[in-house]
């Protein structure tokens, strides 16, 4: 604190001139200051907040798919989010491979059954984004006919759970719920 | 003005660095040591309050464009998109839109404290010169953002002012199609115009640049008008003095211009560019920015379509000769009984002449017009040079330090804002 500014403003502060007491003018420093950096934040909120997802974005947030044309032992992709999701039907030889899976073969273990609705087991949904780094895996290949990421080597089964290569864990799984026998609504 | 900055690095570190680049010390020198003349009064704030506002300008403008798309089929839905899905998009907008309303605002009122105090008067020919320049710039920019939200006034105004081009004799109509990049305005008009939108704002900057480095070469004028003779009489440091003072000045402005943002926000747009833009019907009266007011009445107000568009110029261009066109060796307003009274005349006629390019320019609005373009270019061309040889002016003080204590001598209003520590 500056002792000669202490005497512009004479008011308050006459009866004090050394500068290891609290003026005045210190408190008005200070209480200028925090409402300045209060102000200073609210503003900056707006421009930080511009960068999430806007409504228009928000208004895309759920999918509807009628699964009705989808054949058994067909692979449909659909969008959510602006993600590819893999919808299988899955023939019942497929399924018996998934469930007969002991859980000590499984990197990221996990039973068929928490994998998909019960009593609908016919139908996987997947999100097609391979949990290594990001890759879309193709369908139908790999040693265990489930999914087969070519960009790295990961290779998923028939439940969409690593089997082998670096990805650390098995395909994440949408939010989904079926409206009707066949019709799912995603997220 | 030399700053006599007497920084001197501190740490190992910091000596080491500033011996290499030496930005520190010109920081210091030029924002904390910088003399500043004790006797300025509030016009001197809106320098800083310009570059505020250019900076907010670049920032929300940057923002904008995030969210924006220069293709004519959709601008208008994405201005709209802006405005209603994008998180706080209606306030970076409003501030962006109103914001170039203030910025012209601050600028005005810099341009004429320049006019009154002799700012461009030896030696900050320069300065002044690279001041009209900015606002050239501004204007230019300004224009092409309106065109942006692709309204009605959007393309109506683009095409009414590419069109001043084609006013060029023989090579009129050619230009005016390189313009557009097309036969008429239209989408490569829109895309190159956004382009052009998002440079010439760094190139302000740019000349902002050397704007300051002139000014701090040749030192601030102020309300007297009279050179530093002694940096310890004569002025203050920037810090905390023009510091501090320039803060409160850009608070009190921000205040305004957040009424603006906050409860007019489209008081000084005009509703027909909520209308998308139509290229087979005009609106009925178009008008520019109030910004452009008093170019437009200057344009109108020729009878002859390429007389029109050089007087416009010309009005602007005229600008640019102000130190040579003044006579008078007295800088300030404050020692020059006649001159003063004839910048307030001039003043008016201004503001008038903004107030007749609002209004249809026909019958009796025209011929006041018309007086008021004529006494505009008397102004700058008759008066100014004339002024000079007659006038007599009052005594000029010898020096800041003796017009402050003059003034402090004079009368109780002393302290104000430009209260230097000799006024305790």
């Amino acid at each position: 604190m500056r002792r000669d500014d202490n005497t512009i403003g004479d008011c308050a502060v006459a009866h004090t001139e050394t500068s290891d007491t609290t003026t005045r003018r210190d408190f008005l420093y200070i209480a200028t200051g925090a409402v300045g950096a209060v102000g200073a934040a609210a503003m900056a909120w707006p421009f930080i907040s511009q960068l999430q997802p806007d409504a228009s974005v928000l208004a895309l947030s759920t999918t509807e798919v009628d699964l009705s044309p989808i054949a058994e032992g067909q692979i449909v992709t659909v969008q959510w989010r602006g993600k590819p999701i893999f919808i299988s039907h899955r023939t019942p030889a497929e399924i018996k491979s998934a469930v007969d899976t002991p859980l000590s073969d499984l990197k990221d273990p996990q039973p068929d059954s928490a994998r998909v609705k019960a009593g609908k087991d016919q139908w996987l949904v997947v999100i097609g984004i391979c949990t290594h780094l990001g890759c879309v895996p193709l369908g139908h290949q790999g040693q265990y006919n489930g999914w087969f990421c070519p960009c790295h080597g990961s290779v998923y089964d028939t439940s969409g759970r690593i089997r082998q290569g670096p990805a650390p864990l098995n395909l994440e799984l949408p939010p989904y719920a079926f409206t009707t026998d066949t019709k799912i609504v995603i997220g | 003005m030399e700053g006599h900055s007497t920084y001197q690095p501190k740490g190992k570190v910091a000596q080491w660095f500033e011996s290499r680049l030496p930005i520190v010390g010109l920081i210091h020198s030029s924002a904390i040591a910088y003399p500043v003349p004790k006797n300025l009064n509030y016009m001197w704030t809106f320098g800083a309050i310009l570059s505020f506002m250019l900076v907010c300008q670049i920032v929300s403008g940057v923002v904008l464009a995030m969210h924006y798309v220069a293709y004519a089929p959709v601008s208008f839905a994405r201005v709209e998109h802006i405005m209603r899905d994008v998180n706080y998009g209606w306030l970076i907008r409003y501030i962006h839109a109103n914001g170039a309303s203030m910025f012209f605002i601050a600028v005005y009122i810099h341009i004429f404290r320049g006019m009154y105090y002799g700012s461009y008067k030896a030696p900050r020919e320069v300065l002044w010169i690279l001041g009209v320049i900015i606002y050239l710039l501004m204007m230019a920019t300004a224009f092409m953002g309106y065109v942006l939200p692709w309204g009605q006034m959007s393309f109506w105004g683009a095409t009414v002012i590419t069109n001043l081009f084609s006013a060029i004799p023989w090579v009129g109509n050619t230009i005016v199609q390189w313009l557009w990049g097309g036969y008429s305005v239209g989408d490569p008009t829109l895309n190159r115009f956004f382009s052009l939108h998002y440079l010439l704002p760094f190139m302000i900057a740019g000349v902002v640049g050397l704007h300051i480095w002139a000014l701090h070469h040749v030192g601030q004028n102020n309300p007297d008008g009279v050179d530093i003779k002694s940096v310890a009489k004569d002025t203050v440091p920037f810090t905390p003095y023009a510091t501090i003072k320039d803060t409160f000045a850009m608070v009190v402005f921000l205040i305004f211009f957040s009424w603006f943002i906050f409860y007019i926000p489209n008081y000084l747009g005009h509703s027909d560019n909520y209308i998308p833009a139509n290229p087979l019907s005009t609106p009925a009266h178009i008008v520019p920015e109030w910004y452009f007011l008093p170019f437009y009445a200057i344009l109108r107000s020729i009878p002859d379509k390429l007389g029109g568009v050089l007087a416009m110029f010309a009005a602007i261009a005229v600008l640019a000769f102000l130190p040579w066109l003044d006579t008078s060796k007295v800088r300030s307003a404050k020692y020059r009984p006649l001159f003063r009274q004839f910048f307030w005349v001039f003043a008016v006629v201004a503001v008038l002449l903004g107030y007749m390019g609002s209004q249809p320019a026909e019958g009796g609005a025209l011929i006041v017009s018309r007086i008021l373009t004529a006494y505009y270019f008397i102004h700058f061309l008759v008066i100014l040079p004339l002024l000079g040889l007659f006038e007599r002016p009052k005594p000029v003080p010898a020096s800041i330090a003796d017009a402050v204590l003059a003034k402090s001598k004079g009368g109780a209003v002393v302290v104000a804002g430009a209260a230097g520590p000799e006024t305790k």
